[in-house]
């Protein structure tokens, strides 16, 4: 084994690291290639993701911002989404909180089978989910816009459970009610004041990625007859290209802008608390509960 | 579970640790092991507005295990972490026997490290963790397989040789660990707070295994810890550390009997404080009646309190003495008797629990101090 | 276990404000009967998802195997479903699902461990965190647009390429040709796939990395032994949930592509659409069914992947 002073003395010096400001200590942001790489990648992942838009800004031109509000349509189509997305928070909030405590609480073997259920939504193609609904539901829901909320719903069910089973197991959720319910209080008070206050990055999360599937879904929508905004924006694409260009812009411009903001609130919420980050949660999270009972 | 694991150990653990040490050292000695000696000098390491380093200086001969103790925050790890190249030091200079390391990757510094916890690549089986270094090396796979066979044995693990992280204890993932770290017969052991994350009996089950292995092994040691007892019950020399700075290095008995500061004396150990009143000059103060030296460094004027360990002072049983007994605690082989002493004074004395009958709750008692110096600091307001 | 929980959420068992007094636990039930009643609790639950999943699911199951004026049972419309046209789409669906979810799967990982690296609550990685959540939702006809109004022959960026002599085109580049479509697929897959895998990064602990090279090895070694060994369980479940979402896609290829190139998606949308030659209703459900056994067989690897992945990323 090479003595150590051998090093020195051949003049094997690393780049010195002395980087001024502190670094993080850690073994990888030490390293001087590191960054680079880092910024390469976001670089080009930048230009994917960016050059696309500024294209079809070119195209849509500035001017086509303003004639956007007052497209006929515009307005109604909005109106409806925002509706479908309210009735869908309403729904999925009033089913997923509770279900998910209850679970966590009452039913912990069965914690893997419902999360096995709830990745069903994401891989069974809405395409093929949608044939099915329209064959099933009666002929008065059809072509409403409450068909719609329902099932959406479902969809929403794979991301709201995450989140919500996610803040449940940094909680404690156990401890917490046995604290409660030891101190005197009911079920609803325990529930109300104590797990949701808790919960508060995690229902913030899946508020936001609700929020994001409901402006963003077309197949289900457009396969039931419901001028909802995406409908609004591709059927309108066929009468003037660069409105309809326009308002999906704008429309992914001002969701993000809205995620951002809902997320920095959260996080300095969730600094007071010492709840830690928010995050957006999808699928995988942490599974620690598949294959334990 | 873990019972049981002690249980096997102990047995287990006293005849292999001799054996299998004795194999180690003997294969080594022909490498000349020496033993290496590492030099801190005045490391500083300043984030942003915080000073985590302040100028420490620290010289551990050759297989000495220093520890180096001190509450959190106090920079020991940092300093650890200095040493085996994990951080930079903004000053200073880590000299590893006499050669500057600080441009050498932590990679190449030829030091086995144990981390806290969960540091066992959880990919790999106990065996194939602790072969790792000597993969690394480019060892052959036999000679890893025997190596680590051998390292695990030390440890007492043999038979878990197969098991993945996932699957073993706390106290076993560290000796695996701790093995793992050995197996590349590094010139300098480094360990982080190996022990802090284990339950009691684990934990000084390993305080023995690590002291045993060490010695045996002759490697130069630098260890942290934030648990007192650890520290004096493993080291050749304590290192109090306090906001950045080294308090006092000295053999453990030492650092006990003879705290060089106010801060030494009462992290380590328990102390009373007993106000006392300073001669002129501040050279002496008298307590409880008895006036003593003062040790120096501390204050020479105004209000004082003297810092007095438990087993140091006298107590018996007095008709009108300056104390009541107000609690006896029973401790094993000595009761820890708090006494109230005018002014409110709770002081703790310690005597051995054979003498301990007399001193029930509202007995009166008398309290007296030793004649040796003692430190003072100033009496909060 | 089960007395503790019986005894602090059993029901009617509220102490309310009157706390200390210790209610006394109702008459216990046979044991059967209470774990029908602990069931109880998920019942409105289960409810929705049968109404709303399953039901629309087994109808779709079952309408596969009927003759759609009829009624009658019969094979005729999977065996519609797995030749022909129909067959030929499943072999473009699989194609294109390949492509979009293995390059979007390491370029996501790639990009998600750029951002992982960053300190946390940092601005860039907050960004990039919700444009993923953003992003992963977009598509149809307004993604199509982006791209055509980018890469199409006459657009944007089609023509700096050009300026720069990189004419895509002349080496056969489209965009209505299934590299093309999964050139386009990957703008919702990548911030897909970078929302999936940072949990699993995250489990990545610092102290394997600094063991590692504690122990000797550098940045290569330790992605190699242990790095990516850990990792991989998690890469590979989150590429079939990729490939899932690929196979899946509908708004986006159909925008794309009006139907030129063959999709099973976008044939089934075409079937539902009516579109359809007399007595072939039922082949889109078939084309459903083909899609769910497939997606089935992606679930099950996905899941058993995750167990493993749990298992060491603890």
């Amino acid at each position: 084994m090479a003595a150590i002073g051998t090093y020195a003395k051949q003049g094997w010096i690393r780049r010195q690291l002395r980087t001024p400001g502190g670094d993080t200590g850690s073994a990888v942001a030490r390293s001087g290639k590191f960054p680079v790489w880092r910024w390469a990648i976001l670089l080009i992942a930048g230009v994917y993701f960016l050059l696309p838009l500024y294209a079809a800004l070119r195209f849509a031109g500035i001017h086509a911002f303003g004639s956007v509000f007052t497209t006929p349509g515009f307005g109604s189509s909005l109106w409806t989404s925002i509706q479908i997305s309210a009735m869908t928070w309403i729904i999925t909030m009033a089913l997923m909180v509770p279900t998910t405590i209850y679970v966590h609480l009452r039913l912990p073997r069965l914690r893997a089978l419902l999360e096995s259920i709830t990745i069903l939504p994401i891989v069974i193609p809405p395409i093929v989910l949608t044939v099915g609904v329209l064959q099933v539901f009666p002929i008065q829901l059809k072509a409403t816009m409450w068909l719609l909320g329902i099932e959406y719903v479902i969809l929403a069910m794979p991301f709201a459970y995450r989140a919500i089973d996610a803040g449940l197991r940094s909680i404690d959720l156990k401890t917490l009610t046995e604290a409660s319910s030891n101190l005197g209080a009911g079920w609803l008070t325990t529930i109300w004041r104590v797990i949701l206050p808790n919960l508060g990055t995690s229902l913030l999360s899946a508020t936001v990625l609700i929020v994001a599937l409901c402006l963003g879904e077309f197949t289900m929508a457009s396969l039931n007859l419901v001028q909802t905004f995406p409908v609004w924006i591709v059927l309108f694409d066929q009468e003037n290209a660069q409105i309809s260009v326009s308002a999906s812009i704008l429309a992914l411009v001002v969701t993000w802008l809205f995620l951002m903001l809902i997320v920095t609130i959260g996080t300095r919420r969730a600094r007071r608390t010492g709840a830690g980050e928010v995050t957006l949660f999808t699928v995988t999270a942490n599974t620690t509960t598949i294959g334990e009972s | 579970m873990a019972t049981n694991e002690a249980a096997a150990t102990t047995s287990a653990a006293a005849t292999d640790v001799a054996a299998a040490a004795a194999v180690v050292a003997a294969t080594t000695g022909a490498d000349a092991r020496e033993g290496t000696s590492v030099s801190l000098r005045d490391l500083t390491r300043v984030f942003g507005a915080t000073k985590a380093l302040d100028g420490m200086s620290l010289d551990i001969a050759p297989g000495e295990l220093v520890a180096l103790l001190g509450p959190s925050g106090c920079g020991k790890t940092t300093a650890l972490r200095i040493v085996a190249g994990f951080e930079t030091a903004t000053t200073g200079e880590v000299l590893v026997d006499g050669n500057d390391v600080q441009g050498v990757p932590a990679a190449k510094r030829d030091m086995g490290m144990v981390f806290q916890s969960y540091s066992l690549f959880p990919n790999m089986s106990a065996l194939d963790n602790v072969g790792f270094g000597l993969r690394m090396r480019k060892a052959s796979p036999t000679v890893r397989r025997k190596k680590a066979g051998e390292l695990l044995e030390m440890v007492g693990l043999s038979a878990q040789a197969g098991q993945f992280p996932h699957q073993l204890s706390g106290g076993q993932q560290q000796r695996v660990a701790l093995a793992r770290a050995l197996a590349i017969e590094p010139r300098v052991l480094l360990l982080d707070e190996p022990l802090s994350a284990l339950d009691a009996k684990v934990r000084l089950q390993l305080r023995e295994q690590i002291r045993t292995l060490q010695q045996r092994l002759g490697t130069t040691t630098l260890f942290v810890t934030h648990d007192q007892e650890e520290a004096l019950s493993m080291a050749d020399r304590v290192g109090v550390m306090r906001a950045g700075k080294l308090e006092q290095v000295a053999a453990p008995d030492e650092v006990y009997d003879n705290p060089a500061t106010a801060f030494v004396a009462e992290f380590v150990g328990t102390m009373n404080r007993i106000p006392g009143d300073l001669g002129s000059g501040g050279e002496t103060v008298t307590v409880l009646g008895t006036t003593v030296p003062v040790q120096s460094g501390g204050p020479t004027s105004g209000a004082v309190n003297a810092l007095i360990r438990p087993e140091n002072l006298t107590i018996g049983a007095a008709e009108n003495g300056n104390g009541i007994v107000f609690l006896r605690t029973f401790l094993g082989a000595t009761s820890r008797i708090t006494v109230l002493l005018s002014g409110d004074l709770q002081v703790l004395v310690d005597i051995p629990s054979t003498t301990a009958a007399a001193m029930v709750p509202g007995a009166s008692v008398a309290v007296g101090i030793p004649s040796a110096a003692v430190h003072v600091v100033p009496a909060a307001g | 276990m089960a007395d503790t929980t019986e005894l602090v959420t059993a029901p009617g068992s509220q102490t309310g404000p009157g706390a200390g007094r210790i209610s006394r636990r109702p008459a216990r039930l046979p044991k059967p009967l209470q774990a029908v009643v602990r069931l109880a609790g998920i019942v409105p639950f289960a409810a929705y998802i049968i109404i709303g999943l399953f039901i629309p699911l087994i109808a779709v199951l079952i309408g596969a195997f009927q003759n759609a004026s009829t009624g009658a049972w019969t094979f005729s419309n999977i065996d519609a479903a797995t030749h022909g046209a129909y067959l030929h789409g499943f072999e473009q669906s699989l194609e294109l699902s390949l492509i979009a979810s293995v390059l979007p799967a390491v370029f996501g990982l790639l990009v998600a461990y750029a951002i992982f690296t960053a300190k946390r609550g940092k601005v860039l990685r907050q960004m990039v965190i919700t444009a993923s959540g953003v992003f992963a939702n977009f598509g149809g006809v307004p993604l199509a647009f982006l791209f055509i109004a980018s890469l199409s022959s006459t657009a944007l960026v089609t023509g700096w390429l050009n300026d720069i002599h990189l004419n895509i085109y002349s080496d056969g580049f489209t965009l209505f040709n299934l590299v093309g479509v999964a050139v386009v697929y990957m703008y919702f897959q990548i911030p897909l796939m970078v929302l999936i895998i940072l949990p699993a990064l995250e489990g990545l602990r610092p102290a394997w990395r600094e063991a590692a090279e504690n122990l000797g090895a550098r940045s290569w070694s330790y992605w190699r032994h242990v790095g990516w060994p850990v990792l991989m369980p998690s890469f590979l479940s989150c590429l079939m949930l990729l490939f899932g979402s690929a196979l899946s896609a509908y708004a986006t290829a159909e925008a794309l592509t009006g139907g030129t190139i063959p999709l099973t998606s976008i044939q089934i949308g075409t079937l539902i659409n009516g579109n359809v030659v007399a007595g072939q209703a039922n082949v889109g459900k078939a084309l459903g069914l083909g899609m769910v056994v497939i997606i089935a067989i992606l679930m099950t690897l996905y899941v058993v992947l995750q167990r493993r992945a749990a298992k060491w990323l603890r």
